[in-house]
């Protein structure tokens, strides 16, 4: 940018900058602000003690953290919701990982069909294809069970880690792996003493990825999951639903510890990734230079 | 340390196709222990096609690959031994420098005690010591090149093989780093097939030349024999014969002709077995020079571009019928002056317009009658 | 091995045994390519028929490249297929089969000529495409903004990034309490005189819209921004180079490159808004002006438990789903193509 804009006369250039930023700022700030607002509500609330029209409750109190814990069984469903994403993240890097580095590395006929059914998990809504899969789960009565949920989340997930890994994969230059091979090694040492240590990185990165997806992803446990088998965004739209008979405060008490994991699991995935990477194939190089 | 351990490394007739396209036709070639040869071409020509196919990284779609008595084209490239210095170096970017050497000795089980002595001579031959414990992204460009060569050699391949390992190297290094190779090369007796673009490189190195072009190759022999003869039009454009002059021909006697360059007259050597019609005078700049008016093959011309090149200037010229002539010279000259250059007979080699149906030495032309007027730009890989 | 070189070029190189240049010669070995064929065809491979037969066969799958590492495959294409096509076909079928009777296309009749049940696709598209259409507009300045490095980028990205991590619920959650009457929104607008009487933006369309919005933004965002990193920003110093102001910049080279990549932001964010399903459950109308048609899938699927209606009715949404990427795609293809892919 700054090349771009010294390329103009000084006074034309300030004038340049303007429409763009100002707008940019405008719409982040009013975003923001009504983020702030969302977020901010559901924050308070679950402190407060009683809240009706004021600006802010009437005074602030811990309690409701411990009710909505009691109230929605919160140590089974966050051990459900635990069990369910690292299940998931582990079944679909193992099978996704090895498809991803196919796709990624060779050209073979019939990619192009393999491709889009990789893709096209994650570009229907869920909620399409888990109507009927959750109709052929109750059919093989895994519908309801921990089972159930965990294959029914693996269906989008398989596909993320194969369209995350992918950039990674392409990243490696591929006379590693024939160098390696002219050094003696086979497939097997190929894979597991130059690949995996190369793709540490990305299956981490899509490894929390999909963890992340898998805690928020409603549709599809929603369908499946029974009365033991909610994770946490689920319970939690029960208890919304229901409201009324629960008090709001300690929804949003549950509601705030859910955003809470999220934010961390969010903040520790961000670390590993750039977010914009997972599109565009870019190298960090190429994108650089 | 290694010896080459065999006898020769038979090519026969190995063929590439990659869907309809040939990237290697039928390329027959016998490397002996201990020679280097160079694989010569622009991009594009089969020559990594070739490479790769030795190592075993591509499989062949015809033909087969002989160590002396043992065929080897169908055994994978992690058994058949080979070491391989690749273009980028291909280094592991997690191992250390030793990690990287020893990587191949680990591969095939070489005893700790030992795999660490030879990892440490290697190191040592490539001068590498002080950064031993370094990773590649550390090093620089030449020091990676050592690197992957150490890796190459330290199993004591029969053969090495070297994909164009100077390409991405800075002039000075790239010199610096030709004597290497020579040396490592003689030192440990390996068999080396390297792979270029360079002309240059591939002339100081190889004790043999292919050179080749669209998957075919086009001579096969020593540099002086590739630089002095070349069989065709296309190897001399590829040999710095950069002025591609086409004439007709005037009078065809023993082995020269004269061609009708306007009023001028040009005699070069027949290479071709050119017997009349249109043919071309192949002239490497450094031959031509400006002469005095009773000089052999003496053609007037107007300087059109000079460029200083230290002691000599390049000069761009174009001849009475409106042909580019490209000659060096000691003399200033400016554009616009009128000068009269020549070159020696004996250093203009004449060919057919169709490099069709002539005999070429006996050894080496394939026919092949697309062929352009080949304008390899000879200033590319100088 | 001293003295095995057969070097006939020797440069002055010192060999013990001087090479014989005959000897050299005689393994050239290279004969013309044209002679070679027609004098020795067919001979040259050794080796049984049938190991050859079976290499050759080897070889022409290799060269298409069918080999043995393609199996590492299997494992996420049968996953898919089994858990993917095989409830999806298996869906389409049921589909045919109404619970209710009343021949194979009973379910797909009712749908379409039911007023109540045709209107839930026109709520939805009427939901879900300004959603996606208003994300994708207000991603492109933001990102245009943020594409360089600046201080701070990494805190603007994870605050972006956030309301990925809220998820339909608490979105809707937090929208009902600050949007409602006695929310902080109304309150301030109140408050700043700019209304009378607080606006219901809760259950109705506003709310869901809303709610789509927060939801879908930084994803659509994400997107543009990484489309955008993907275009080299020396075309734009060319152009300004060239003359053009930040407009004609970004009229006609940023956003004909950038066009391609918006298309497909616009197709995502247009699925996620089209799936649109808690939020319109708890923001949205209950008398039903935002009863979109996934809420009628699920209602007939589980709770009228006519899974025949329900895999129908998610079998039309798969559809409407796809037209509407098709009709993207089509118009993404009549732009010029080698833009976004960043192919790298």
């Amino acid at each position: 940018m700054s090349t771009a804009e010294a390329a103009g006369p000084p006074g034309r250039r300030r004038l340049a900058a303007r429409p763009s930023t100002w707008l940019a700022w405008a719409l982040s700030a009013f975003f923001f602000v009504n983020l702030a607002g969302v977020i901010g509500v559901v924050v308070v609330d679950s402190f407060g003690t009683r809240w009706f029209t004021s600006w802010l409750p009437e005074g602030f109190t811990l309690s409701w953290y411990g009710q909505a814990w009691r109230e929605f069984g919160l140590s089974q469903v966050f051990l459900v919701t635990v069990e369910v994403s690292l299940l998931v993240v582990a079944i679909s890097a193992v099978v996704g990982v090895p498809s991803a580095y196919v796709l990624a590395r060779r050209s073979f006929p019939g990619k192009k069909i393999v491709t889009v059914l990789f893709l096209l998990p994650i570009l229907v809504p869920p909620i399409t294809y888990g109507i009927p899969l959750a109709t052929v789960l109750y059919k093989f009565h895994l519908a309801g069970t921990l089972a159930g949920v965990i294959v029914a989340n693996l269906v989008p997930s398989v596909p993320f880690v194969v369209l995350t890994m992918t950039p990674f994969i392409e990243q490696i230059d591929p006379t590693i792996e024939s160098a390696a091979r002219m050094s003696g090694a086979r497939t097997f040492s190929v894979f597991t003493r130059i690949l995996t240590p190369l793709l540490v990185p990305g299956i981490l990165a899509a490894s929390i990825l999909v963890l992340v997806r898998t805690v928020g992803m409603f549709e599809l446990t929603f369908l499946t999951a029974g009365p033991d088998s909610q994770t946490l965004v689920v319970a939690l739209y029960y208890a919304v639903f229901s409201a009324g008979i629960r008090t709001q405060q300690s929804i949003d008490a549950m509601a705030v510890l859910y955003t809470l994991s999220m934010v961390v699991l969010l903040v520790v995935a961000l670390r590993f990734v750039n977010p914009t990477q997972l599109v565009t194939r870019i190298k960090e190089e190429g994108a650089t230079r | 340390m290694g010896a080459s351990g065999f006898e020769a490394l038979r090519l026969d007739r190995i063929t590439r196709r990659f869907g309809d396209q040939v990237a290697l036709r039928e390329l027959d070639l016998t490397i002996r222990g201990g020679e280097f040869v160079a694989l010569l071409g622009p991009s594009g020509c089969g020559k990594s096609t070739a490479l790769n196919c030795l190592a075993g990284l591509l499989p062949l779609s015809g033909g087969s690959i002989w160590l002396d008595e043992r065929r080897i084209d169908t055994v994978p490239p992690e058994r058949r031994g080979f070491g391989m210095v690749f273009q980028n170096y291909a280094l592991f970017p997690h191992l250390s420098v030793r990690a990287n050497i020893a990587f191949g000795l680990a591969m095939h089980r070489v005893p700790k005690a030992e795999a660490k002595r030879r990892v440490e001579d290697v190191i040592r031959l490539v001068q590498l010591t002080e950064h031993a414990h370094k990773h590649p992204a550390q090093l620089s460009g030449g020091q990676q090149q050592r690197v992957a060569i150490a890796r190459a050699i330290v199993l004591e391949p029969p053969l090495v093989l070297m994909d164009e390992p100077l390409s991405n190297l800075d002039a000075k290094l790239r010199l610096e780093m030709r004597t290497e190779i020579r040396r490592l090369h003689q030192r440990l007796d390996l068999t080396t097939v390297y792979v270029t673009h360079d002309q240059e490189e591939a002339l100081s190195m190889a004790d043999r030349l292919v050179v080749l072009r669209d998957g075919e190759v086009q001579q096969v022999g020593t540099p002086e024999e590739v630089y002095a003869e070349p069989v065709n039009r296309y190897v001399a454009g590829f040999m710095g014969y950069r002025n591609m002059l086409a004439f007709g021909v005037e009078s065809c006697a023993g082995g020269e002709v004269t061609l009708a360059a306007g009023s001028a007259r040009l005699t070069g050597v027949n290479r071709d077995g050119v017997r009349g019609g249109t043919a071309v005078a192949a002239i490497r700049p450094e031959d031509v020079g400006v002469v005095e008016a009773d000089a052999a093959n003496r053609v007037p011309v107007t300087v059109e571009v000079v460029e200083y090149h230290g002691r000599e200037q390049a000069v761009q010229a174009r001849l009475q019928g409106g042909e580019e002539l490209h000659f060096r010279t000691t003399r200033r000259l400016a554009p616009g002056d009128q000068v009269d250059v020549g070159a020696p007979p004996e250093r203009v080699l004449v060919f057919g317009t169709d490099d069709a149906g002539t005999g070429g030495e006996g050894r080496a032309v394939a026919p092949d009658a697309r062929t352009t007027p080949a304008r390899v730009d000879s200033g590319a890989g100088a | 091995m001293p003295g095995r070189h057969p070097h006939a070029w020797t440069r002055g190189r010192e060999h013990e045994h001087p090479p014989v240049v005959s000897e050299q010669r005689a393994h050239f070995e290279y004969v013309r390519a044209g002679k070679r064929r027609d004098g020795r065809a067919g001979s040259g491979i050794a080796g049984s028929g049938i190991m050859s037969a079976d290499r050759s066969f080897r070889h022409r799958l290799a060269e298409r490249g069918v080999d043995r590492t393609l199996l590492l495959l299997l494992p996420g294409v049968l996953f898919l297929v089994l858990l993917f096509c095989y409830p999806f076909a298996y869906g389409l079928g049921l589909s045919f089969q109404p619970q209710k009777g009343g021949g194979p296309f009973a379910n797909y009749v009712t749908f379409f000529t039911d007023p109540y049940l045709r209107g839930t696709v026109w709520i939805t598209f009427k939901l879900g495409l300004p959603a996606a259409l208003v994300n994708v507009i207000a991603s492109v300045p933001v990102a245009l903004r943020t594409r360089g490095s600046f201080r701070g980028k990494r805190l603007m990205t994870i605050l972006l990034v956030v309301p990925v991590t809220l998820g339909t619920v608490l979105t809707a959650e937090g929208l009902l309490s600050y949007l409602g009457p006695n929310g902080w929104f109304n309150k301030v607008l109140t408050a700043l005189h700019i209304v009378d009487r607080p606006v219901a933006l809760v259950h109705n369309y506003w709310g869901v819209l809303a709610s789509l919005l927060i939801t879908g933004f930084p994803f659509a965002y994400l997107l543009t921004l990484s489309y955008l990193t993907g275009i080299d920003p020396t075309l734009e110093r060319a152009a300004a180079t060239l003359g053009a102001g930040w407009w004609q910049r970004f009229r006609r080279v940023t956003l004909p490159l950038l066009a391609p990549g918006l298309a497909i932001t616009f197709c995502l964010s247009f699925v996620l808004a089209f799936s649109v399903f808690p939020s319109a459950q708890l923001v949205g109308d209950p008398r039903g002006s935002t009863h979109v048609i996934s809420i009628e899938a699920y209602h007939a699927a589980f709770q009228q438990y006519d899974y025949s209606m329900g895999s129908a009715i998610a079998m039309v949404m798969a559809a409407l789903m796809l037209v509407v990427v098709a009709l993207v795609l089509a118009w993404r293809a009549t732009f010029y193509r080698g833009a976004t892919g960043g192919k790298g």
